[in-house]
């Protein structure tokens, strides 16, 4: 793994509603490594878009990040002030989202909303800005840009609009982009097309990734490392090959069985049982023991601790620590693991 | 752009005929011979019947709206039958002053609505957004005509501006600012409040949108955000508020312009009822819906330039 160009250490963000705090990122810790793409994978409600939007600061008024470090080249995001924070949004770290029918503004051209950042950043004129918009609309593959950029975004279509969110992301050629489910909204070829051009995009800029999806297939197209997040904490963190290959923790183990093979003749999916704990509920033992097949006593009693292991993989899991308490070999949907100890 | 324009110009035509149809239906719907009823209890049945004769009451019913119509497209609104002027005369000189009117009371309203709804919408939930929002309650809950009369309580018959607000003004008004403060205040509060809520509820919906969380992500400040970003397409809804309101305000002015003495069209137009002066109700009322009509019009095509969406054509 090259230097991490970001770290998060031990992250936590709340938000505060009627009914209380809910704990929606409870102490998530993870590198992004230069140049390169980290996914975030994890059911809906997993906290991977928190963790995503609470590294930008752009949580929702009620949310607040309670503890933790965001650490960008050194510098601590989390002390940073308003002000200094408006001047990595965009600039050095930025952001695109899951929808792009509605995260560009109606009543600006895609012109506008590009040269916008320009003009913060990088103190273009108005001219410069707007020459530039021109060239990233080329850069993200959006045919006649120069007439374009005096479109509309109700003048394009889903992909094209996903594309200029692409575009004004790069603006000002960040060192770190993060993508929250940037397809989840797309068609499957429109999905393709935009996952070939972030992954042209990144070998030419050389920034690194942070891919937020719950999409298994676009982590192994996409990903070099990956981060499985399950009800607020990352559960492991592996890289790509050796977690496709031979995953660890339980979640991950269920998550990739249940999706659909065609290399075997499948008579039906096998779902992970049960639900997602509450928010207001959570276990006091490893939050996915009421789901786990393998859960022994201590998973009950005892949150587990994400521990590095030899092969430089992350678990959240007590199957492999010492203090294991359960069989030997554990049965994990139909897949076998041996006990650590 | 211009297509559009002229296409709801054309449209307008249907409009302002019906709107004819009703003003000429005025004197045919009061009950009995309204030469009679205009003329006075004490009438000699000869001045009825010259009466019948200048108003042309004895034609059939499409000659006589032929007649009305070929007159009003020319201009000639007809003569008032108190006083033999050409009531187009009469509206020429009270017109001004019910439209500016109006205008004053629409800026007071867009100016203050405008700035409590923002305040309210960034700060919502705040003790200033509970307070303005309280205030606009007042606003919207009080008629004019009440505030009206507790504004000249405090101000004309507890101060010293009595005097001037009760001068008779027989060409408009104007002369004195504190002929003017009064009336518009009584009239714009309403709208003030409305378009406070209005600008509040569309401005915190906005805010709440995806496009607002790229805004932020792009750096840019939080000023540009709300002003820009977000007032804009905040401001859509808005507009046809600040429209149908000025629309109010003339209407509005019926009241306020008899509370203050202004001799306006309100005035006016309440004065030939009170006289039975039909010409002139006619002549009013007409002018009155034309000015709604193109208020209207105005609205729609505003629209355009704050919503790219609404394809005109």
């Amino acid at each position: 793994m090259s230097e991490p160009i970001l770290r998060v250490n031990n992250l936590r963000t709340s938000f505060f509603t009627d009914d209380g705090e809910v704990k929606a990122v409870d102490g998530v810790t993870f590198d992004v490594p230069k140049g390169e793409t980290i996914g975030i994978v994890g059911e809906s409600g997993s906290g991977k878009s928190i963790t995503s939007l609470s590294i930008l600061r752009l949580l929702a008024s009620n949310g607040k990040i309670m503890g933790g470090e965001i650490l960008f080249k050194g510098e601590d995001l989390v002390k940073k002030s308003e002000k200094e924070m408006r001047n990595v949004r965009g600039n050095a770290i930025s952001m695109i989202f899951q929808e792009p029918m509605t995260s560009l503004n109606p009543v600006f051209t895609v012109g506008y909303q590009i040269s916008e950042a320009l003009i913060k950043h990088k103190k273009m004129s108005k001219k410069q800005a707007h020459a530039r918009s021109i060239e990233l609309l080329e850069l993200v593959g959006i045919p006649s840009p120069e007439t374009r950029v005096d479109n509309y975004p109700h003048e394009l279509s889903g992909g094209m609009r996903q594309r200029v969110m692409i575009a004004m992301a790069l603006a000002c050629d960040p060192e770190v982009l993060i993508a929250d489910e940037p397809t989840t909204a797309l068609d499957v070829t429109i999905q393709a097309q935009i996952l070939t051009l972030m992954k042209q995009l990144q070998e030419r800029i050389g920034m690194s990734i942070i891919f937020i999806t719950h999409d298994l297939g676009v982590v192994a197209e996409t990903c070099d490392y990956v981060a499985v997040m399950y009800a607020g904490q990352i559960v492991e963190y592996s890289d790509v090959v050796s977690l496709f290959k031979k995953p660890s923790h339980p979640y991950t183990i269920g998550l990739l069985n249940s999706l659909p093979r065609h290399d075997i003749d499948q008579d039906e999916l096998e779902p992970i049982l049960g639900n997602v704990p509450s928010v207001h509920d959570m276990p006091t033992g490893c939050r996915f023991a009421p789901r786990c097949p393998a859960a022994s006593d201590i998973c009950r009693a005892k949150m587990p601790e994400l521990v590095k292991r030899e092969n430089g993989n992350d678990i959240r899991c007590w199957l492999y620590t010492d203090e294991w308490d359960g069989e030997k070999e554990v049965d994990l949907y139909g897949q076998k693991r041996i006990a650590q100890s | 752009m211009t297509k559009y324009i002229v296409r709801r110009l054309l449209q307008m035509i249907p409009v302002l005929i019906g709107v004819s149809i009703l003003v000429f239906s005025l004197m045919h719907l009061i009950p009995g011979n309204a030469a009679q009823i205009m003329a006075g209890e004490g009438a000699s049945p000869e001045t009825i019947k010259q009466l019948e004769e200048k108003l042309g009451l004895n034609d059939p019913l499409v000659v006589q709206y032929g007649k009305y119509m070929s007159r009003v497209v020319q201009g000639d609104l007809g003569d008032s039958i108190r006083n033999g002027r050409p009531v187009i005369e009469e509206i020429k000189t009270r017109f001004w002053v019910t439209a500016e009117l109006a205008i004053y009371s629409t800026i007071l309203a867009v100016f203050i609505g405008l700035i409590a709804g923002i305040v309210s919408a960034v700060r919502h939930y705040t003790w200033a957004d509970v307070s303005i929002m309280i205030v606009a309650l007042f606003g919207l809950s009080m008629p004019n005509f009440w505030l009206g009369l507790v504004l000249i309580q405090w101000f004309a018959v507890g101060g010293d501006w009595l005097p001037e607000i009760l001068k008779m003004r027989p060409s408009g008004w104007g002369e004195s600012w504190r002929q003017v403060v009064l009336p518009v205040i009584a009239l714009g509060t309403g709208g003030a409040a409305i378009i406070a809520r209005m600008t509040r509820s569309s401005m915190l919906e906005v805010i709440g949108q995806d496009y607002i969380r790229t805004a932020r992500a792009k750096g840019v400040s939080e000023r540009v955000v709300i002003y820009r970003h977000a007032l804009k397409n905040a401001l859509i809804p808005v507009i046809t508020v600040v429209g149908l309101e000025f629309g109010a305000f003339l209407g509005g002015a019926v009241i306020t312009e008899t509370i203050f003495a202004i001799n306006g069209m309100g005035r006016l137009t309440i004065q030939a009822i009170q006289q039975r002066d039909f010409p002139v109700v006619q002549g009013t009322v007409l002018v009155l819906s034309m000015l709604f009509v193109f208020v209207n019009l105005i609205v729609d095509v505003s629209y355009r330039f704050l919503n790219k969406r609404i394809d005109l054509n």
